[in-house]
């Protein structure tokens, strides 16, 4: 077992790459009442065209299945494993992301019990046609509700309108037509693919006994036959660098526009040191643009343009990203405009040592509360882990940011064919 | 077992909580004013902690007032709004590093709360009245706030039910106020609010953190200082008659239909009946153990989500679920089934253990982030009562099955609220 000290932040963190090649952290938090742990798979919804295990041939499976499966890994023979987990007083959840799917619990108490059902429910399968059939209900519910809501179609308009090809564009829960054509069969091949430990990291956060959970952990996977599984096979088609569309408008049943500027990433290849550099750059460039400090938010808000739901994002991940800026607005036409010429002028300058400073010190800040949360601990450390980069780096590395950098992101990120726009009217009566 | 120790000291005006901890790896202060909502008021009140977080004499700009707090390694600043029971609460919630993490050693403590005292005691006035500008930009983004509600379904139908429910009575009023009463308010009139609320609001400051409790009183005593005063208390409403159940449909462009439904419970925070009521709503609907999730979605493929909560200063449980249009009378029947399995006691003792257990794992939960802390401590400053952590865990635990049946039977069916796509077919 390795022992991490992060020593300004006081924290410690333990890692053990098991014999069957699953990772595992645990990162102790003194203090606290509860143990959160997630047991997560890199494989989300854009894993949609891949190998299977065991055979030769490519396949694509139905949108939504990476999603589909999470939901009915908690269905067993003897019932459902929420049922079970608040026997035993914990709470328990799962969520599927772009490239993530993960499962978890936070509990006050039994918590090794807990945790012995968590890595036991997710690497014991049990899909029947009937509970598949089932489950279709509850999903096109979900499907209907996320239909509903503005914000995820705002935010789905866009994603369409900057990739042509890659499965990032397709929402994350599928259509109710395409989750209609899964069988029982096919979360099979997934999962058999998927959740092999080795493409899989667990991760503990609470007042644990570190030796114990550890051990327990081992003692628990050596019990499971696992073979070793080779490399696993996905394919993407080729995507361009532009945006694919520039613009979209959809109508809604609401009251205020909404808007969102998007620009898609530049580099789609990158891992690693070098990809959690770009993305933090580009973070702290969209902060020293419109921050709430900025003169450009002054600006906006002064004009009318934005509200309190104004807020900006990067990420990016192996193989898509982009930025995104907007919110609601009375006027999106003028948001736009004034936008890109904010976005634009930026280039010739603007970028001071002054606002990076005090970008970082508020960046720096960010994380102390983040770290506040069990919950963005394991969450974040596993995202940043399948990407090769280490969370605890980011302070480290904000800390090193020169303005030049920022300066050189600001040059070659923005540009007009990148970017997109996608608006939420208000629908004509 | 002593869960939170919450020490209170009163001050000048108002009460002072610290809770030490170390826990966290930042201080948080939360400053609480709480006044009887009312129809004249609520709109007034809403938008004064937007226009006090936008600026401040010392800081005249919202963009300087960020800047500061960004170079104060990025304290977070945020106001809030929310309605309890009779009340309606403004919370101004400002959480900062705590030095100790830092490289940089400066005392971040006293400075957040000199930057909060700040913000409530030296608002940007000049002739009795808050700056025009500000005051004019801040009503634009309000009204916005108001009209979002609208759009974001699942909070418009929650409101609707509330409006319905509880027509005539103070808890139908908004928590933003009501879109055609902010053009009226003036920079004068908002600044004549600003003087009547700070003298006569019940207000409380929380501090959380690894702190003196010796230094933070002495900063408190230092900075924030008000008049004396008697807070203003409401009267318990009396129990509403059980009167026949009303049913609303809504037809909007919507693809799922909301449902929500609103019980009377008549029993408050504190009450003998209160702990069982928890558990009642914990076996019902609170959790994805519940009768709700199982019977609605888990058997009947309804829905993706059914649950029940409760507003514990009111007296009512409400229930929501989204389902398809042509589901409602399925739906409804089911909630009503299992409201009627309560009332029969028909639920059994391992029901009862998990959803104890479930219920103590949330509490515990809750108090391991700040706000979660402030949020269960500040029941006791809505009911005027003194209610600690361990005592309502231990009364949650004594709740029988016999207790939660006699609990059931006090729970009317109120009123039915269904927003729908659909016109219903004759």
């Amino acid at each position: 077992m390795e022992k991490i000290t992060f020593e300004q932040l006081q924290e410690e963190l333990y890692y053990e790459k098991l014999a069957n090649g699953l990772d595992v952290y645990i990162l102790p938090k003194r203090g606290f009442n509860k143990t959160y742990a997630t047991f997560t798979t890199k494989y989300g919804s854009v894993d949609n065209h891949f190998i299977p295990l065991g055979k030769e041939e490519f396949v694509k499976v139905p949108d939504g299945i990476a999603h589909f499966l999470e939901h009915k890994l908690f269905e067993k023979e003897d019932g459902d494993v929420f049922q079970q987990f608040s026997r035993q007083g914990a709470s328990a959840n799962a969520f599927t992301s772009f490239t993530r799917t993960a499962y978890l619990f936070s509990s006050t108490s039994n918590v090794e019990l807990n945790l012995e059902t968590l890595m036991d429910f997710v690497q014991e399968p049990y899909f029947t046609e009937k509970t598949v059939e089932k489950e279709k209900g509850i999903i096109g519910q979900e499907i209907t509700m996320y239909d509903d809501n503005p914000d995820w179609r705002l935010y789905f308009g866009l994603i369409e309108n900057l990739y042509q090809n890659h499965p990032v564009k397709i929402d994350i829960a599928g259509t109710i037509d395409s989750i209609s054509h899964i069988t029982k069969d096919m979360l099979y091949e997934c999962y058999n693919t998927f959740y092999h430990p080795s493409n899989m990291l667990l991760f503990v956060v609470g007042p644990v006994d570190v030796e114990k959970i550890m051990n327990q952990i081992k003692e628990n996977q050596a019990k499971k036959p696992f073979e070793s599984q080779p490399e696993i096979k996905r394919r993407f088609e080729a995507e361009k660098k532009e945006a694919n569309e520039g613009k979209k408008i959809l109508e809604m049943n609401v009251q205020t526009p909404k808007c969102l500027l998007g620009i898609k990433a530049l580099h789609h290849d990158q891992s690693g040191m070098e990809m959690l550099k770009n993305e933090l750059t580009t973070n702290v460039l969209l902060d020293m643009l419109f921050g709430k400090s900025s003169v450009n938010y002054e600006q906006l808000y002064n004009e009318g343009l934005i509200d309190d739901t104004f807020s900006y994002d990067y990420t990016q991940e192996s193989g898509f990203g982009f930025a995104m800026i907007g919110g609601d607005t009375s006027n999106p036409e003028q948001l736009v405009a004034r936008l890109k010429e904010m976005l634009f002028a930026i280039k010739n300058g603007g970028l001071t040592e002054e606002a990076l400073l005090r970008t970082k010190k508020k960046k720096i800040g960010g994380f102390l509360r983040a770290v506040n949360s069990p919950e963005f601990i394991a969450n974040q450390f596993t995202r940043y882990a399948f990407n090769e980069m280490n969370l605890f780096d980011v302070v480290p590395t904000l800390e090193k940011m020169t303005i030049d950098e920022v300066k050189r992101v600001a040059n070659e990120f923005i540009s007009e064919e990148r970017l997109s726009v996608c608006q939420i009217m208000p629908k004509k009566k | 077992m002593t869960v939170i120790s919450e020490s209170v000291k009163e001050m000048e005006g108002y009460n002072l909580h610290i809770v030490k901890t170390e826990k966290f790896k930042t201080n948080t202060l939360v400053w609480k004013m709480k006044a009887p909502i009312s129809k004249e008021e609520v709109t007034l009140r809403a938008l004064l902690p937007y226009v006090l977080q936008s600026s401040s004499k010392k800081y005249p700009s919202s963009t300087k007032l960020r800047a500061f707090l960004d170079e104060l390694y990025g304290a977070s600043f945020y106001v809030d709004l929310a309605k309890k029971g009779d009340y309606h609460v403004i919370s101004f919630a400002l959480e900062i590093a705590n030095e100790k993490f830092l490289s940089d050693k400066t005392p971040l403590l006293r400075i957040g709360m000199e930057f909060l005292a700040e913000i409530l005691t030296n608002p940007n006035v000049a002739n009795n009245a808050f700056e025009q500008d500000t005051v004019e930009k801040e009503k634009r983004t309000h009204k916005q706030r108001i009209q979002s509600n609208y759009d974001d379904k699942m909070k418009y139908s929650s409101t609707r039910l509330v409006e319905e429910m509880c027509k005539g009575e103070r808890y139908a009023l908004h928590v933003h106020g009501e879109m055609d009463e902010v053009a009226g308010i003036t920079a004068q009139s908002l600044f004549s609010y600003y003087k009547k609320a700070f003298s006569e609001d019940e207000l409380d400051l929380y501090v959380i953190g690894d702190v003196s409790e010796d230094e933070v009183a002495a900063i408190a005593h230092e900075k924030i200082k008000f008049s004396p005063r008697q807070p203003k208390l409401v009267e318990r409403s009396e129990a509403v008659a059980e009167r026949e159940v009303k049913t609303i449909n809504e037809v909007q462009d919507v693809k799922q239909g909301k449902l929500n439904i609103g019980f009377r419970t008549n029993i408050f925070y504190g009450d003998e009946d209160y702990y069982a009521l928890q558990v009642l709503n914990g076996i019902y609907g609170g959790f994805s153990h519940s009768k709700l999730f199982i019977n609605v979605r888990e058997k009947a493929s309804l829905a993706y989500y059914a649950a029940s909560r409760l507003e514990s200063h009111k007296g009512l449980m409400m229930v929501m679920s989204g389902i398809e249009h042509r589901n409602y009378e399925q739906a409804v029947a089911i909630i009503n089934e299992q409201m009627a399995a309560m009332k029969k006691g028909d639920f059994s003792e391992q029901e009862l253990a998990q959803t104890k257990a479930v219920i103590r794992n949330q509490l515990l939960e809750t108090i391991d982030t700040a706000r979660g802390i402030v949020e269960i401590l500040y029941h006791n400053v809505v009911s005027h009562q003194n209610i600690t952590l361990d005592h309502w865990l231990e009364q949650m635990e004594r709740a029988t099955k016999e207790d939660i049946v006699k609990v059931a039977q006090k729970i009317q069916l109120d009123t039915v609220y269904f927003l729908t796509g659909q016109e219903a077919v004759q």
